[in-house]
């Protein structure tokens, strides 16, 4: 651990955090996948998480909406705090966890219902009590779907491209209106006009969302994103602004990996 | 090489034979009733009540229980089934308990059926005093296809991708509204295959009713669920077993019945099926 080196610390507690992990551990079944990783992530910024493939960069990002309930014997240690509340206090409901904090997976998941019904399900279900259909165009109109779509809202969600997809299910987390949105490899699975599609609009996100991305795409990091915290075996091995740790990163382990000797 | 593809070859057709025998058989089975019972069909025989007399005979009471009887089992086997299915997948967890429950359904799947008629008479006739009744068929008919229905349904449901699952909840949904908007729907037509399956096996039981004491000559019909009743295959059961020609006629009869019911059945489920996957695509 003493290979960490957190050179934002000092800019970053000027800053407001919205999210603050400290001495973050996970583990699956006894077999540690993320071991003692501290950082924060500032408000309105675009924050990603990079890694060589199993470094536990998804693991980490999973825990901060509580989406690692659901896996069975995983075990998590350390300390969480959201607007300073411990997330896995006693007292919090997971479920109120994830109003605030939306996520967009790997694979674009959209349900198999119509399109209208992707965005609107979950205000649906978390009783939102404006208009649903205001709040629909709105949430499409954010992720830059809305043009794509607006004729066609009742067709099937499996219907769109890939690219489209992945923006609706952004558009989907947008409807809760959280303040946090994860993103977990959000364009690994689209071509480079949809990714590109995708990075602009996180460009246009940040003012109102916080932004959290796992990204095994080093370019799209330094592009995109304010902070960057490079991990490797569980370890956070580096934190600093993007544009520090791509061009001058103070440990050797993080040189290698983002001028491409490894990973 | 030349034998592989000739064993290739020789499989293809042995597998292609064996198919066709198994419909010609059906075939025959088919063609035989309906040339012996055809002719005794007709609007009397479905409006008659049974009768010594073969020309004065009819189903009406045997027709009655029998879709008194499935329309009761449906009732008490869908909720019954869906909700266990949903239980162990979703719910249950991997704990003992569910392992427990997880094998025992497997094993009450292969209990023969006299086997749930022993269970119906001590526990419903007898035990809870429901005598020889609609409700009790129904009850001992849904002991007997709840592992069907189960089984086909957590089929089903595990085939509900988690991508989906993991959607719901992170968008804030509780674990039970995941599951009642997204894995349901998603699942259903695969559990509708297993409800079909169950009922169908139910409809043309006849050894369970037979061990509760269904009646075998009923001149009425069944009201309500605390009737006495009688049901078609017990009726054809009782028609075959008499000597004369004309019985079995009838009993053919009253089997071409029964396959209608059956198929009109089947083929609602099939069309409420293609329907839901039509919506899904």
């Amino acid at each position: 651990m003493s290979s960490q080196s957190i050179n934002a610390e000092t800019a970053a507690t000027e800053l407001d955090n919205i999210l603050e992990m400290e001495n973050v551990s996970v583990a699956y079944a006894g077999n540690y996948a993320v071991k003692n990783v501290s950082f924060n992530v500032a408000r309105n910024a675009i924050t990603s998480i990079i890694g060589p493939s199993g470094c536990g960069k998804s693991t980490l990002l999973r825990c901060l909406n509580r989406m690692n309930d659901f896996i069975l014997d995983a075990s998590i240690e350390g300390n969480i705090r959201f607007e300073g509340q411990d997330i896995y206090a006693r007292e919090v409901d997971a479920v109120e966890v994830r109003h605030h904090i939306g996520m967009v997976f790997q694979k674009p998941n959209p349900f198999p219902k119509s399109i209208f019904k992707n965005v609107a399900w979950g205000p649906t279900v978390n009783r939102y009590q404006g208009s649903i259909t205001e709040l629909v165009e709105r949430s499409l109109k954010q992720a830059s779907l809305w043009d794509e779509v607006k004729d066609r809202l009742n067709d099937s969600a499996l219907g769109l491209s890939g690219g489209q997809q992945q923006r609706l299910c952004i558009a989907r987390a947008l409807a809760m209106e959280p303040n946090v949105l994860l993103m977990d490899e959000p364009c690994s699975a689209l071509d480079p006009i949809s990714t590109a599609h995708i990075e602009d609009l996180m460009f246009d996100l940040k003012s109102r969302y916080t932004i959290v991305i796992v990204t095994h795409n080093m370019q799209q990091a330094s592009r995109v994103s304010d902070y960057t915290a490079f991990m490797e075996m569980g370890n956070l091995i580096e934190f600093d602004e993007s544009e520090r740790l791509f061009t001058r990163p103070s440990n050797q382990r993080t040189e290698d990996y983002v001028s491409g000797r490894f990973g | 090489m030349r034998r592989r593809h000739a064993k290739a070859r020789v499989f293809a057709k042995f597998c292609g034979l064996v198919t066709w025998l198994g419909t010609a058989l059906l075939l025959v089975l088919l063609w035989q009733i309906f040339s012996d019972g055809l002719r005794w069909l007709d609007i009397d025989f479905l409006r008659s009540f049974p009768s010594r007399f073969p020309e004065r005979a009819g189903i009406l009471s045997a027709l009655a229980g029998t879709l008194w009887l499935i329309s009761l089992v449906a009732i008490i086997s869908i909720p019954v089934g869906v909700a266990t299915a949903i239980y162990i997948e979703e719910f249950g967890g991997k704990g003992k308990l569910v392992k427990i429950i997880d094998i025992n359904i497997s094993n009450l799947a292969g209990v023969p059926s006299i086997v749930y008629g022993i269970i119906g008479l001590t526990l419903f006739v007898r035990g809870l005093q429901l005598e020889r009744s609609l409700i009790s068929g129904a009850l001992t008919m849904s002991l007997l296809i709840l592992p069907v229905i189960i089984i086909a349904s957590r089929e089903a449901i595990r085939t509900v991708p988690d991508s989906i699952r993991h959607a719901a909840i992170a968008l804030g949904g509780t674990q039970w509204q995941t599951v009642w908007s997204h894995v349901l729907p998603a699942s259903f037509p695969g559990i509708l295959t297993g409800v079909i399956l169950g009922l169908s096996r139910a409809i043309g039981e006849t050894a369970p009713l037979i061990m509760i004491g269904a009646l075998t000559y009923v001149a009425f019909v069944p009201e309500g669920p605390m009737d006495s009743f009688t049901a078609l295959p017990i009726q054809i059961f009782n028609w075959v077993s008499r000597p004369q020609e004309e019985f079995h006629e009838l009993a053919a009869a009253a089997i071409i019945v029964l396959l209608v019911v059956l198929l009109s059945m089947n083929s609602f489920a099939i069309f409420i099926r293609h329907k839901m996957e039509k919506k899904l695509q």
